[in-house]
């Protein structure tokens, strides 16, 4: 600013109403940031470098052993490379999805208040309303791309190697390869119910603890809690209600007939946790004081 | 016709709710009363200072304003609107930062101010250049802001506060951590931009900066206001001090000490300062010409706003019976605390 004198004339002040923008350009630069920052890449890094690994390490091992395993799919590991993202479903879906998942959402508010950028977005035209439905819209972006995304290199990595073949669901009944492929896609759908949960959980302890890492070290420590809980004796009772065992909603996807229930259930008893956790996450956004940075 | 279309204009003008008007405004943490019924009444045009030494309340009042953070009490209105009850829509027109002004580091210059323009709407995004080009950020525009000086970053929020071509700009110590040289071109900024119509509230405990911009201030401490109006009013009410400068400066000053409506005689390296009324000075010159001592000159001296402004803070609290005590603030235009 050395020759301010010089400088171009100053942008006229406005009078004129300006016309506020929408949660979708919000949301669109949610995932503009999340494309400029490392820990993106990480965690999509991870939902690609899993079903490679398990892919490569298949095909090592395949003259050895045909599968066996304790699953169908395990069984049928050479004969369909549809097996394969299913098996990585079973495998990712209990903790590395669910860990990928909070790696965004409990950065998503708590990097903002870290860095001092809440303020800055707060004094432009947008509500924090529309901040936190954007935020949490890219959260959830986010995990569904790394489910799809792990799902996408497992089915490619397996047909690539074994074949576009039909496969055996679990209840024994056979289907050809394009409806195995549907129901693989559906499988993945499914499973984003109890996922986004997290994801839900995640943003909700993101905005409550003001700390990226305490939010995304409580998302995985509710799930390993969760699991410890299914896991004690005399509590069989509560386990349908446990997140953690809507991680298997899909299962019942993979059987003829198919079987909606466990996916009906999930449903409502993800709601109990995502529902509450947003509401709270929100009112909280609402009203807190941004006094930091 | 003319005539009285301006006669119009200017009767709404005058209706026109202020840039800033904050009643009462308390901020509480706990058991620390951070702001404690703070009136503020900044005016369109004003460059308006907000003075007070650091944890006096600045910061805090500012981010109440911006409807940051929510007031124990009171209210504030920016152009008769409560941020906290209308959120963004009571943002229009009002643009700046509290404390250092914070971006994506992980992002170039030129893309935080895209997506701040994204937030702003209204064709923003086509003064990114020209707003670059003010602060002079052209060609770092294209580097991530990771790796800018404090300056840079300071410009950069300026640029960004006039993405939003704001009616009011809140500029929160725009000058800390500057050079010199990068202080002098924040003031001709600020200095212009207020040429250009824009009200500014500065916040600032640099008093010279505030001196050299604003017209009116605000001065605070311990979360009370202990004075609000026009600068040269407060320099007023500080008392007329004169420097004296005579033929034989001890003679003087002994006849001085013992004159009634001389106060304060202290001889420095400039001469004899005192205070005193106008009527006062001029017997003064005829009792010095009188005991054979010539003036050399002999000059009035506003108090600076430094002077004031230390009277003002370090007196505030002093004494627990001052006006302020009550918890209410002074009547605009008043200093409190003063000797």
């Amino acid at each position: 600013m050395s020759s301010v004198a010089a400088s171009p004339s100053l942008p006229a002040s406005g009078t004129v109403r300006a016309r506020r923008p929408s949660v979708l350009t919000v949301y669109r630069w949610e995932l503009r940031k999340l494309r400029s920052q490392k820990r993106t890449y990480m965690g999509f890094g991870l939902a690609v470098l899993l079903p490679v690994i398990f892919v490569v390490v298949q095909n090592l091992h395949q003259h050895h052993d045909h599968g066996g395993g304790d699953s169908i799919f395990a069984a049928q590991i050479t004969q369909s490379g549809l097996a394969t993202p299913v098996l990585m479903l079973l495998f990712e879906s209990v903790f590395m999805l669910p860990l990928i998942a909070s790696l965004v959402a409990g950065d998503v508010v708590a990097a903002e208040d870290g860095n001092g950028t809440l303020k800055t977005i707060l004094t432009r035209s947008v509500d924090r309303g529309q901040v936190f439905a954007a935020k949490v819209l890219a959260a959830v972006t986010y995990g569904a791309i790394a489910v799809f995304l792990s799902a996408g290199v497992a089915t490619v990595g397996g047909v690539a190697s074994w074949g576009f073949n039909q496969i055996t669901t679990f209840s024994g009944s056979v289907v050809s390869a394009p409806e195995g492929l549907l129901l693989v896609f559906a499988a993945n759908v499914c499973y984003l119910i109890p996922l986004l949960t997290v994801v839900c959980i995640g943003v909700m302890l993101s905005t409550t603890t003001r700390n990226s890492t305490a939010a995304v070290v409580g998302t995985v420590g509710i799930t390993i809690l969760l699991f410890i809980i299914a896991g004690i004796p005399g509590l069989e009772g509560i386990k349908p209600y446990l997140l953690t065992e809507q991680y298997e909603n899909w299962h019942g996807l993979l059987r003829t007939p198919t079987d909606w229930a466990p996916i009906w259930h999930s449903l409502w008893v993800c709601a109990l946790y995502a529902v509450p956790s947003l509401i709270a996450a929100y009112l909280v956004f609402l009203r807190r004081d941004v006094a930091g940075g | 016709m003319l005539g009285t279309r301006a006669t119009e204009d200017a009767a709404r003008d005058d209706e026109a709710p202020p840039p800033v008007k904050a009643r009462g405004l308390v901020k509480r943490y706990k058991d620390v009363l951070a702001v404690d019924h703070i009136d503020l009444n900044v005016q369109a045009g004003d460059v308006y200072g907000f003075l007070g030494p650091n944890g006096a309340g600045k910061t805090t009042t500012l981010r109440m304003a911006l409807g940051l953070i929510t007031p124990s009490d009171g209210a504030v209105e920016l152009f008769g609107r409560d941020p906290l009850r209308e959120g963004a829509r009571a943002l229009e027109g009002v643009a700046g930062f509290v404390e250092a002004p914070r971006f994506y580091p992980y992002m170039t210059g030129r893309k935080n101010l895209e997506l701040l323009a994204a937030l702003d709407g209204a064709g923003a995004r086509e003064r990114i250049e020209e707003v670059l080009a003010i602060v002079e950020l052209v060609p770092r525009g294209k580097h991530k802001v990771g790796g800018y000086s404090h300056g840079m970053r300071q410009r950069l929020g300026i640029a960004a506060a006039l993405l939003r071509r704001p009616r009011l700009l809140i500029l929160d110590e725009p000058a800390t951590g500057l050079d010199p040289a990068g202080m002098r071109d924040m003031r001709a900024l600020i200095r212009r931009l207020a040429e250009e119509g824009i009200t500014v509230l500065l916040s600032s405990h640099q008093l010279p900066e505030v001196q050299e911009l604003c017209d009116r201030v605000a001065i605070v401490d311990r979360g009370k206001v202990v004075y609000e109006g026009a600068l040269a009013d407060l320099r007023r009410q500080g008392g007329a001090g004169y420097r004296l400068r005579t033929s034989d400066d001890a003679r003087a000053l002994e006849l001085m000490r013992g004159r009634q409506g001389i106060e304060q005689p202290v001889v420095g390296e400039h001469g004899i300062a005192f205070q005193a009324q106008e009527s006062d000075v001029g017997a003064l010159s005829l009792a010095l010409g009188a005991a054979g001592v010539g003036i050399l000159a002999l000059s009035p001296e506003l108090a600076t706003l430094e002077d004031l402004f230390f009277r003002l803070t370090e007196s505030n609290g002093a004494d627990p019976a001052s006006p302020e005590g009550d918890g209410r603030p002074p009547a605009a235009g008043a200093l409190v605390g003063a000797p």
